[in-house]
């Protein structure tokens, strides 16, 4: 479906930037890249994590300096150094992935936020801030208490609070970066109808999301980056998903349904009517052994809440968990931990692997006891440990003393995963485990899943993605609102069954 | 009512305890409740307010600051010696002369900060200790009395004799604080770059790419804070009759937790001028009471850090938790 006009052969771009060279720290991050965007056109750009697509959107909006050489041309005229500040008075406006928005600050502040930039100081005039924030919401059909501070509402709301103060001034060209990432579906089809009511009226739009969906649904023109270079350009009409990742990645994938029956598996976890107030209630399911249960719903569906309560670090307000035939009830993730449950945290970067430490340390992290010699860390203990695990992932490191943040986001995952097997656990969780993972390094992650469970782990997968609980569990649960909203058998549903009822 | 309580929890919870505490003293000793009393609190807490809301705006910067108390001191000697040589001088020059001390020792540490890298605490512990030892050094820990007439007699803006016969007395600290309060709740809640400081603070990262000069927010909160030092030096100055090398020192920690007391956070984007005059005034009234109602003054110290810690902890258990759980909305993330 293309409902943007497509550019006209005499039409000159808005936005063209051409023999862009960024390097940081000798890593060059982007090569020799053009980019080019035409009035009013929705213009995708895809590539995976550290593909330079967020380093590409500093330097046209001038928070990085590209190397010499470098040629930026805004509507015809060259801009021969761009600030934000320069950015900003052309109309070229951004939506962070992280929305860099100021939480403490009211809404009519951080909407109307470019009233209040500028090195000339300036008295504030708050009535006329309130003003531009409501128009700006009213444009986007929106209502918001403009005086509430903002860190008072949601994601989902402060994701149009940023769409809302991209519209202020005369935006000419709006880059969104991410911008579906945490949206319910009636959510993302309110945003993309703003993104057509913007091109319909001459605004472009450049579109970066890993959503591959919507990018074939939304944008008329795909640019492809990868490793910082330019991949090429290409019309969306005739492109498919597969298509996508294989230029993203330059390899081909092919998908298919994992799921078996284990149903003659032993049980190892049982969960009757679990319920925590406010986060979820009555949830009950049985995980055999070998089984891979993938539990799916969106941002709120107490997805997250109901994996840390089966980890120990919250206490279920009424219901039962047995594991292995014992009812058990944790105070905490040690007990838990003890007991056999290992569960890999939802935000690897803060709270799954402590960064600045090395791959040895953060892999032997939960497993310390393992590796005594004594009441002392045994150093040859610690190594063939962390060895074992290395090889048995196949994680790409240099030494085992490095850092952890040298390791890219997928092998910074195995070692996480590797950190909780070291603990010899009987269910392992997994939330969200392709976070911040690259399309080609996913499937090495779900490699690894399957010989886990093949080996008689019983695996929780949880995930926003439904592609992937579905081509990769053995039963899909819905969860919506804290509830169990309904099972699927992936080997008896197609995954537009699983999305209409996920997404609805 | 309710939203604005909600609004304001910080400063609700600190009216709230000073009321309280208020209270409980009148009835405990004779003279609390006096006219008399309550401007004496407000002479003795006028130069921990300007401080206080000097050191305000760095911390909702972001930053912080242990050095403005130590360049308080050198500010009073600078000051006291140039007015010697310009002959005396008087209120402007001296004002004039402990501001631009100030603000100057305020840009050494943004200039520290920004140019070598070094995180706020670390540098000014740095020149925390380097200002001292300067001043120790080359004043051998020498006072000096003979100040010049004008700043060492006392200048009263408003008095009113008391049925006691007592006069109850308000003084030109009390004047130039409020201005310096008044001021600052002006520049930072009332101009785009006080809101720039707001934004900064509160994520750095969002208003680097929104153009926001950084060295210059930098700059300017710890120019501000140089400025309210030197000219809360020169008061403390007027204040005492004498210049007292450590006469300053460790005041520093007093009004950095009278102000978190107020609401600000360590860490930025957070503060009001209202919660940290009311953090000060808090403390002023505990060692007030406490002193009228003769405790030990060792014992004073230990007191007000077991308020701090009751009021700090009464104020981030959000009101709303304390109330009943009508209203309550939210879990909606």
């Amino acid at each position: 479906m293309d409902m943007t006009t497509a550019p006209g052969e005499d039409a000159r771009p808005i936005l063209s930037l051409r023999n862009i060279n960024m390097t940081f720290g000798g890593v060059r991050a982007l090569k020799n890249v053009s980019f080019e965007v035409m009035p009013g056109e929705v213009h995708c750009l895809a590539g995976e994590n550290g593909s330079g697509k967020s380093t590409l959107i500093k330097v046209i909006t001038g928070v990085y300096r590209p190397a010499a050489g470098a040629e930026i041309v805004f509507d015809g005229a060259a801009v021969s150094s761009m600030t934000p500040g320069i950015a900003q008075s052309l109309g070229i406006q951004v939506i962070w992935q992280d929305l860099a928005l100021f939480p403490e600050m009211t809404v009519a502040e951080n909407i109307a936020f470019q009233t209040l930039s500028g090195a000339r100081p300036r008295f504030v005039r708050y009535p006329a801030i309130r003003k531009i924030a409501e128009d700006a919401l009213a444009r986007l059909g929106v209502t918001l208490d403009v005086d509430r501070p903002l860190k008072d509402f949601a994601i989902a709301q402060r994701q149009i609070v940023a769409i809302a103060r991209a519209l202020v001034g005369e935006a000419r060209i709006v880059f969104m970066d991410e911008p579906t990432a945490s949206l319910t579906q009636s959510e993302t089809d309110h945003l993309l109808a703003i993104v057509h009511t913007l091109s319909a009226s001459g605004v472009a739009v450049v579109f970066v999301s890993h959503r591959l969906a919507e990018v074939l649904e939304i944008s008329s023109r795909l640019t492809v980056l990868r490793d910082g270079a330019l991949v090429g350009v290409y019309p969306v009409e005739g492109m498919t998903q597969s298509r996508i990742t294989e230029l993203m990645t330059g390899r081909t994938f092919d998908q298919s349904v994992r799921a078996h029956d284990i149903s003659r598996n032993p049980v190892v976890l049982s969960v009757q009517g679990l319920s925590r107030p406010g986060e979820f209630r009555d949830i009950s399911f049985e995980l055999r052994r070998g089984e891979t249960l993938g539990i799916t719903g969106l941002l709120g569906s107490g997805r997250t809440e109901l994996a840390l309560t089966l980890f120990g670090m919250r206490q279920p307000a009424a219901g039962t968990i047995t594991l292995e035939g014992k009812a058990v009830r944790f105070a905490s993730n040690r007990q838990a931990i003890a007991a056999g449950v290992a569960y890999l945290s939802e935000d690897r970067l803060a709270l799954g692997l402590n960064q600045p430490q090395s791959i040895a340390d953060n892999l032997v992290m939960a497993s310390l006891n393992r590796i005594l010699s004594g009441r002392l860390i045994s150093p040859t203990k610690k190594r063939a440990l962390v060895s074992r695990w290395i090889a048995d992932l196949g994680v790409k490191i240099g030494q085992q003393e490095d850092a952890i943040s040298t390791l890219s986001g997928g092998n910074q995952q195995r070692v996480a995963i590797a950190k909780w097997l070291a603990t010899d656990p009987k269910v392992l969780i997994l939330d969200s485990p392709t976070v911040g993972v690259d399309v080609g390094a996913r499937a090495g992650i779900f490699e690894i899943v399957a010989r886990l469970a093949e080996a008689g782990l019983a695996i929780i997968l949880i995930s926003d993605e439904v592609p992937e609980v579905y081509f990769n569990a053995d039963r899909v649960l819905h969860m919506e609102k804290g509830r169990m909203a309904g099972w699927h058998d992936p080997r008896a549903t197609t995954l537009k069954d699983i999305e209409a009822a996920v997404y609805a | 009512m309710r939203k604005l309580v909600a609004a304001h929890t910080t400063e609700a919870v600190l009216f709230a305890v000073i009321i309280a505490i208020s209270i409980v003293l009148s009835f405990a000793t004779e003279r609390f409740f006096t006219l008399g009393n309550a401007f004496d609190l407000l002479n003795i807490s006028a130069v921990n307010i300007i401080f206080a809301v000097g050191l305000l705006v760095v911390l909702i910067a972001g930053g912080i600051d242990i050095s403005f108390a130590v360049a308080a001191s050198v500010v009073q000697y600078v000051t006291a010696l140039l007015l010697e040589r310009i002959g005396g001088g008087g209120w402007v020059s001296g004002l004039l002369i402990a501001g631009s001390a100030g603000i100057g020792l305020g840009l050494i540490n943004a200039f520290l900060i920004l140019r070598f890298r070094i995180i706020s605490i670390v540098a000014t512990i740095a020149t925390f200790n380097v200002y001292f030892g300067l001043l120790m050094f080359f004043t051998r820990g020498v006072s000096i009395y003979n100040l010049p007439d004008w700043l060492t007699t006392r200048v009263i803006v408003y008095e009113r004799e008391m049925a006691d016969g007592s006069w109850a007395e308000i003084t030109l600290p009390v004047v130039v604080m409020a201005v310096c309060v008044a001021v600052t709740w002006l520049f930072i809640t009332r101009t785009t770059t006080g809101r720039q400081l707001y934004a900064f603070g509160d994520n750095p990262e969002g208003a680097r790419r929104f153009g926001i000069n950084i060295g210059a927010m930098q700059f300017i909160a710890f120019g501000w804070l140089g400025m309210m030092a030197g000219i809360a030096g020169l008061m403390q100055a007027h204040y005492a009759q004498e210049v007292v090398p450590n006469a300053l020192y460790g005041r520093e920690l007093d009004v950095l937790a009278a102000v978190v007391l107020g609401g600000a956070r360590l860490g930025g984007g957070k503060g009001t001028v209202l919660g940290c005059v009311l953090g000060v005034l808090l403390v002023s009234i505990t060692q007030n009471g406490l002193n009228l109602m003769g405790v030990s003054p060792f014992a004073f110290k230990m007191i007000v850090g077991a308020i701090i810690l009751v009021a700090i902890t009464l104020s981030s258990a959000r009101l709303e938790n304390l109330l009943p759980m009508r209203t309550r909305k939210g879990d909606d993330r």
